[in-house]
C-alpha cells in the first residue's frame, strides 16, 4: 500500500531523498520531527482529510497581515489558479514522469473538457449552439469522459511511435484542437463562449469568489487525484510504467503490454485535465480558443520538470512556481517588467532557461521522485542518444562509479 | 464541400514554393536527426535567429530599406544570406555545446533531451519577444528584392512569380545541391555518415565526434539562417514567433520523407506544401495549418519511416 512505502522514520527519509542536506541538520533537531514524521505515516487516510484541512485554511492565512504580497481577493485568486494548475501538473506528471511520454500538447484535453462544460449548460448568446442545457454539476463526469477519450482516440494511433515523434504529434494535436475550436460554428469560432453559467447547490451560487472554488472543487479533485495517483503508481501499473520508461524493449520482452499501458497513463492524466477545465470554465464563465494558447502546454510541461518528474510534492511544487510566482511578482512590481523582462512572457523565457539547467544538472527536478532520481541520473541510461566513448565521457562516468562505490 | 478548381494552378504554385522553403529548414532537423537520433526542437528558434540577424544587420544597422537593381542587389543578397546563416550557424553550435553536449557527456536518456531541445527553442524565442531585442510587434525586414506587378517577374498558373519567388526556388535549389554533394562526396560528409550508421564503431575508427556533431548542427543551422532570410524577403517581414509554425511543418516534411534523409527532405517539404496549399481548392483557408498538422500523424502511422526511409545520404 502506497503508505507503507517508503523510509520508516526521519533520518532515513532525508538520508535517500536530500543526502546533502541529512547532514548538516543537528540530531535533536532530526529526533524532534521524527515524532511528526511517524505520526504522519501512520495517518493512512486521514492523512488526506487533514491535508485537505490545512489546506481548507489557506485563504484564512492569506488575509493576515504578514502575507503583504498576496493580501485579499488578489492573493486568493492566485491560490485558485494555482489550484486548478495543480490538477494539471499532476496529470501530465502521470504521462511524461511516470510513464515518460514526452506530450507538449497537455492543454488540449484541458480545452476539450472546458469546452464540454460550454456545450452541456445554458451558455453564451440565445443562439448559441448547445448538446443538451444541464446544469453544470451534470456535466462534470462529460468533461472527464471527454478529455479521456480524447486521450484514448490520440493514444491507441501515436502510442506506438517513438518518444519523440510523439513530441511533435502532441503538440500538432494542440494546434488541431485550437483551430478547430477557432473556425468551428459550433464553439462560437475566435470570440468564444461566454455566459457559462456558475455551479448552484439550493440557493447557494459560486459566484465568482475563488474562495468557494478552492475550497469546495480545488481541494477535493487535488486530493482524489492524489489518491489516485499514488495508489496507480504503487500498484502493477505503477511498475509497468517504470519498466516502460526504462526500458521499453526490456519491457516488452517481459511480457509488459506496453501500448496498453502507454494509452492508459495518456487516459488517466487527460482526466485531472478534464476536471480542471471544467473548474476554469465554471469559475471564470468564458473561454475562447486564445485562452489556450500552445504555450500553456510548455508552461505545465516545465511545471512538472522544475517540480520533479513523476512526483506530487514536485508537480506541487512546479504549479506554485510556474503559475503562481509569475503573478505574485508581476504584482509587486508596478511597471510588468524586471529586468527589462516582461514578466507575462518573460517568465517563459525563464522557465525554457531553467528547463535546460535542470536537465544538465538536477535532471529529476527539484522534488525528484526516489524511483525516478536514480534512473534520470544513472550513467549510462539504456536509451542513451549517442554512446559517447570521448576521454571525458569516460572519465566522468568513472567518476560517478567511484562516488557510487563510496556510498554503497 | 464546394471545390473551386480555379484555385488549382495557383495553389500548385504556392504550394512548390513554400516547399522549397520548409525544405532548407527540413534539412537542419534531417540533418541532427541523422547523427543524434533525436529531434532538434530548438531549430525553430535558430531559423527565427538568422532572419533577425539579418534584420539587425541591413535594416536596422545598415539602414537599408527599398529595392536595389544589379550588381548591388547580387552582393547585398549574398551577403545577406550569408549573414543570416552564419548567425543561425553560431547559435546553432552554441546550442549544442550548451543544451546538448552536457547531456551527451552523461548518457542522459532521452526524455532529457527532448526536454532539454524544448526549453533551449522557448528560451531563444521569448528572449527575442523582449523589448531589449526584437519586441513582441512585427518588424519590417528590408526588401530589397522588388516585388509587385511593376517589378521583374512573369505569371505562372494564374499567379504572379516575382524576385523574392524566384530568389526561393534557384536559393533552396542551390543549397541542396551542395549539401547533397558535401554529405556524400567530401570527408566532412563521409564521418557525419558515418556517425549516423554506427557512432561507437565511427568512434573506434578515429572520428571526433564532437567536431563531427557541431559541424551537423552548424551546417542544419546555416540553411535554416538561409530559409529565414528567404522568409523575410518573401513575406517583407520578421517577428519573434515566425519559426513556429514552419518549424513544425518543416519537422512533418521531413518525417515524411524519411527523417535522417536529406533527399527525403527535400521530397517531403515539396509534398507538404503542396498537399497545405491545395486544401484550400476544398476547404476553408482557415483549415490549411489543420491539414499539415494532421498529416504527420497519417504518415507515421502507415509509413513509420516515410517515404524514401530513414538513411543520411543518398
Amino acid at each position: 500500500m502506497a503508505t507503507k512505502a517508503g523510509a520508516s522514520d526521519f533520518r532515513t527519509y532525508l538520508d535517500e531523498r536530500f543526502p546533502r542536506l541529512s547532514g548538516r541538520l543537528p540530531e535533536g533537531f532530526v529526533n524532534s520531527a521524527n515524532v511528526v514524521f511517524v505520526g504522519w505515516r501512520r495517518l493512512g487516510y486521514f492523512k488526506y482529510l487533514l491535508a485537505g484541512v490545512l489546506m481548507w485554511y489557506i485563504p484564512e492565512l492569506l488575509e493576515r497581515d504578514w502575507m503583504p504580497l498576496l493580501q485579499g481577493n488578489f492573493g486568493i485568486t492566485v491560490l485558485f489558479n494555482v489550484g486548478y494548475y495543480i490538477l494539471l501538473t499532476l496529470g501530465l506528471s502521470v504521462v511524461v514522469g511516470l510513464a515518460g511520454l514526452l506530450d507538449l500538447g497537455y492543454i488540449a484535453f484541458f480545452m476539450l473538457g472546458s469546452y464540454t462544460v460550454a456545450l452541456m449548460t445554458q451558455s453564451g448568446s440565445p443562439d448559441q449552439f448547445h448538446i443538451v442545457e444541464w446544469t453544470p454539476w451534470a456535466s462534470i463526469p462529460f468533461a472527464v469522459i471527454v478529455a479521456m477519450l480524447a486521450g484514448f482516440a490520440l493514444g491507441v494511433p501515436t502510442l506506438r511511435l517513438r518518444g519523440d515523434y510523439l513530441a511533435i504529434v502532441t503538440l500538432g494535436f494542440h494546434e488541431i484542437v485550437r483551430q478547430a475550436a477557432n473556425n468551428l460554428e459550433i464553439t462560437n469560432g475566435s470570440r468564444g463562449i461566454a455566459g457559462i453559467p456558475h455551479p448552484t447547490v439550493g440557493d447557494f451560487d459560486f459566484g465568482l469568489d475563488p474562495t468557494t472554488y478552492w475550497r469546495y472543487l480545488c481541494i477535493p479533485a487535488i486530493i482524489l487525484a492524489v489518491i489516485m495517483i499514488r495508489h496507480l503508481d504503487s500498484s502493477r501499473v505503477g511498475r509497468y510504467w517504470a519498466a516502460i520508461r526504462e526500458d521499453e524493449v526490456a519491457a516488452a520482452a517481459m511480457g509488459v503490454p506496453v501500448t496498453k499501458m502507454k494509452v492508459f497513463a495518456f487516459v488517466i492524466g487527460a482526466s485531472t485535465s478534464g476536471i480542471a477545465g471544467w473548474i476554469f470554465s465554471v469559475k471564470s464563465g468564458y473561454i475562447a480558443p486564445n485562452s489556450f494558447p500552445l504555450l500553456e502546454s510548455i508552461l505545465v510541461l516545465s511545471a512538472v520538470v522544475l517540480g520533479g518528474l513523476g512526483s506530487i510534492a514536485g508537480a506541487v511544487l512546479g504549479a506554485i512556481l510556474v503559475e503562481g510566482l509569475p503573478s505574485v511578482i508581476q504584482d509587486a512590481s508596478p511597471s510588468g517588467a524586471v529586468l527589462g523582462f516582461n514578466i507575462e512572457t518573460g517568465r517563459i523565457a525563464v522557465f525554457g532557461l531553467a528547463l535546460i539547467i535542470v536537465m544538465i544538472y538536477r535532471p529529476g527536478g527539484l522534488l525528484a521522485a526516489k524511483r525516478r532520481r536514480t534512473e534520470l541520473s544513472e550513467a549510462g541510461a539504456a536509451d542513451a542518444v549517442v554512446v559517447d566513448e570521448s576521454a571525458e565521457a569516460i572519465k566522468a562516468r568513472d567518476a560517478d562509479l567511484y562516488d557510487e562505490e563510496k556510498k554503497g | 464541400m464546394n471545390c473551386d478548381l480555379g484555385l488549382l494552378g495557383p495553389t500548385f504554385v504556392t504550394g512548390i514554393i513554400l516547399g522549397f522553403l520548409y525544405a532548407l529548414i527540413a534539412l537542419g532537423y534531417t540533418m541532427v536527426y541523422g547523427v543524434l537520433k533525436l529531434i532538434n526542437f530548438a531549430h525553430d528558434a535558430i531559423f527565427m535567429v538568422g532572419a533577425v540577424a539579418a534584420f539587425y544587420v541591413f535594416g536596422e544597422w545598415l539602414g537599408i530599406s527599398g529595392s536595389r537593381t544589379g550588381l548591388t542587389l547580387l552582393v547585398m543578397l549574398l551577403a545577406m544570406l550569408l549573414v543570416a546563416g552564419a548567425a543561425a550557424a553560431v547559435s546553432a553550435a552554441l546550442l549544442e555545446r550548451t543544451a546538448y553536449r552536457p547531456l551527451r557527456r552523461r548518457n542522459a536518456a532521452r526524455l532529457s533531451y527532448l526536454i532539454s531541445a524544448i526549453g533551449a527553442s522557448f528560451f531563444i524565442t521569448y528572449l527575442f519577444q523582449q523589448d531589449f531585442l526584437l519586441g513582441p510587434g512585427q518588424r519590417n525586414f528590408p526588401s530589397i528584392l522588388a516585388a509587385g506587378s511593376d517589378a521583374f517577374g512573369f505569371t505562372l498558373l494564374d499567379s504572379r512569380i516575382n524576385n523574392p519567388e524566384i530568389l526561393v526556388v534557384v536559393g533552396a535549389l542551390v543549397c541542396f545541391l551542395f549539401l547533397d554533394r558535401l554529405i556524400n562526396q567530401t570527408a566532412t560528409g563521409r564521418s557525419i555518415r558515418a556517425l549516423s550508421e554506427d557512432p561507437v564503431a565511427s568512434q573506434l575508427m578515429g572520428i571526433n565526434i564532437d567536431r563531427v556533431i557541431v559541424t551537423t548542427f552548424v551546417i542544419g543551422g546555416f540553411f535554416g539562417g538561409v530559409a529565414g532570410a528567404m522568409y523575410g524577403l518573401l513575406f517583407g517581414n520578421v517577428v519573434w514567433n515566425m519559426g513556429f509554425i514552419p518549424g513544425i511543418k518543416a519537422f512533418t516534411a521531413a518525417v515524411l520523407g524519411g527523417i535522417g534523409n536529406i533527399r527525403g527532405a527535400m521530397l517531403g517539404a515539396l509534398l507538404l506544401g503542396l498537399v497545405e496549399n491545395m486544401s484550400v481548392v476544398c476547404l476553408d483557408a482557415e483549415w490549411k495549418n489543420v491539414v499539415a498538422f494532421t498529416l504527420l500523424p497519417l504518415v507515421l502511422i502507415f509509413r513509420p519511416t516515410g517515404i524514401l526511409g530513414e538513411r543520411i545520404g543518398g
